[in-house]
């Protein structure tokens, strides 16, 4: 049984969207939301780049990782920096019979993966690779506050992820098809704004609802999505759009599996963070064990387990259990 | 700045994958283009100009201002927060308008 599946997200938002017009939802596609309209302090409606207002009894803002909405409304400041992630990413056409053949994959099947280490230079971030039916989706995301430090486009970092060994060949023959970029936010569980007001809540990206480190977030914004629905159908049964009704939502999502994920994450970031060399120093690190466990190189197995054992205590055995605890919340 | 580091994949070609509808207007301006603006007098690294997945913003060291190609943009927002000045709004382009994913 599958256990997770990549999907091309414009195909996917139109079946997505057609599945909710099915359901009744009216869309209104081609018109940008520009701001929220409030009537006695209190909001009720939204205006559009048309010009033309819309009233409404709840406005649920799930405008992704830049939601300007949500700023305008005065629930979020601008995101820093520390706060997002930058991420560039290809997708490159491939036969499915090649894809099958490098990935060691059954038709139907798929791969993801995360590249750590030297491919981030230094940065708090990874590249990505998973296979889709007869593409590949090679990416890199790192914290913005890097990219700005370093001064580098993850435009050309990507490129540099192309030349790394294992990538070259994966993606070799390939042509790119599109490229792309886009934000992440990452401030977590700590960043989150007020998740509802009077007649108005927050979802998905808006809300920070992602999980890095779990490569989630489409779900969980489908899952708040839901779950705002329900809230607003209880709220209308009552006849009270007030945030004492629908903090409803919040409650439904501490109870599901979006917040208490974000909440058991909450504090690995920055824990990984605090370690300078972190994603450096430990993907090294599992790479000369390897590499000494695997090596017939005419040295007696017993020297190569001293020198596996003098490689981790240089890095200090207190220090390695203190750097990796965090990661106990990570483990499965 | 620094210089471009040398690449198989320009930025350029990266974006000629891309389609764009394009907006009659700008949806990205700075809140102080003039001389006296902190892209001139204060920002060293123009942050704007290096870290943009779009090339969206050039520094123009002959006429001493940072140009917007709007037209490039992919809509990712981080300039708004790249900015260590706060100097540039970047709102989204009107509706309909703008880059056309065709897988995204």
């Amino acid at each position: 049984m599958p256990n997770c599946y990549t999907i091309i997200r414009v195909k996917f938002d139109q079946w997505f969207a057609a599945q909710a017009e099915a359901a009744g939802v009216e869309l209104f596609c081609g018109v940008t939301v520009r701001e929220v309209i409030r009537k006695d302090g209190r909001i009720c409606g939204i205006k559009t780049s048309d010009g033309d207002e819309l009233e409404a009894r709840v406005v649920l803002a799930c405008d992704g990782a830049n939601s300007l909405l949500a700023q305008k409304a005065g629930f979020i400041d601008e995101l820093k920096p520390v706060e997002v992630a930058l991420g560039a990413k290809e997708v490159i056409a491939l036969d499915a019979k090649v894809i099958e053949d490098r990935f060691q994959l059954n038709p139907g099947e798929g791969s993801a993966m995360e590249l750590f280490g030297s491919v981030t230079m230094g940065m708090l971030g990874y590249a990505f690779i998973y296979t889709n039916k007869d593409s590949i989706s090679l990416g890199v995301g790192c914290r913005l506050s890097d990219y700005q430090a370093k001064g580098l486009r993850p435009s050309d970092h990507l490129e540099l992820v192309k030349q790394h060994p294992f990538i070259k060949k994966m993606i070799s023959g390939g042509k790119t098809l599109e490229y792309s970029s886009h934000l992440i936010p990452e401030g977590g569980y700590k960043s989150m704004p007020p998740l509802y007001a009077d007649g108005f809540l927050v979802a998905g990206d808006a809300a920070q609802m992602t999980n890095p480190p779990y490569r989630e977030g489409s779900n969980m914004a489908m899952t708040a999505g839901r779950l705002a629905g329900e809230t607003v159908i209880e709220a209308k049964k009552k006849g009270d759009f007030s945030a004492a009704t629908l903090s409803v939502y919040a409650a439904k999502l501490k109870a599901s599996y979006v917040l208490s994920d974000m909440e058991d994450i909450k504090d690995l970031e920055e824990a990984v963070a605090s370690v300078p060399d972190f994603l450096q120093a430990y993907p090294k690190l599992a790479c000369d064990l390897a590499h000494l466990r695997f090596a017939a190189d005419g040295v007696p197995k017993r020297q190569h387990l001293k020198d596996a054992i003098k490689r981790v205590r240089a890095h200090g055995l207190l220090r390695i259990a203190k750097d990796l605890w965090p990661l106990r919340k990570v483990a499965i | 700045m620094k210089p471009e580091p040398k690449v198989d994949m320009t930025v350029e070609a990266k974006l000629g994958t891309l389609e764009w509808k394009k907006a009659p207007e700008s949806h990205i301006s700075l809140r102080d283009s003039s001389p006296q603006a902190p892209c001139v007098a204060k920002c060293q690294d123009k942050p704007c100009a290096a870290v943009c997945p779009a090339k969206v913003y050039e520094w123009e060291a002959a006429h001493q201002k940072i140009v917007v190609n709007y037209e490039n943009c992919i809509e990712c927002g981080a300039c708004r927060m790249l900015c260590p000045y706060d100097n540039i709004i970047c709102d989204w382009p009107i509706g309909g308008m703008g880059v056309k994913y065709k897988y995204g």
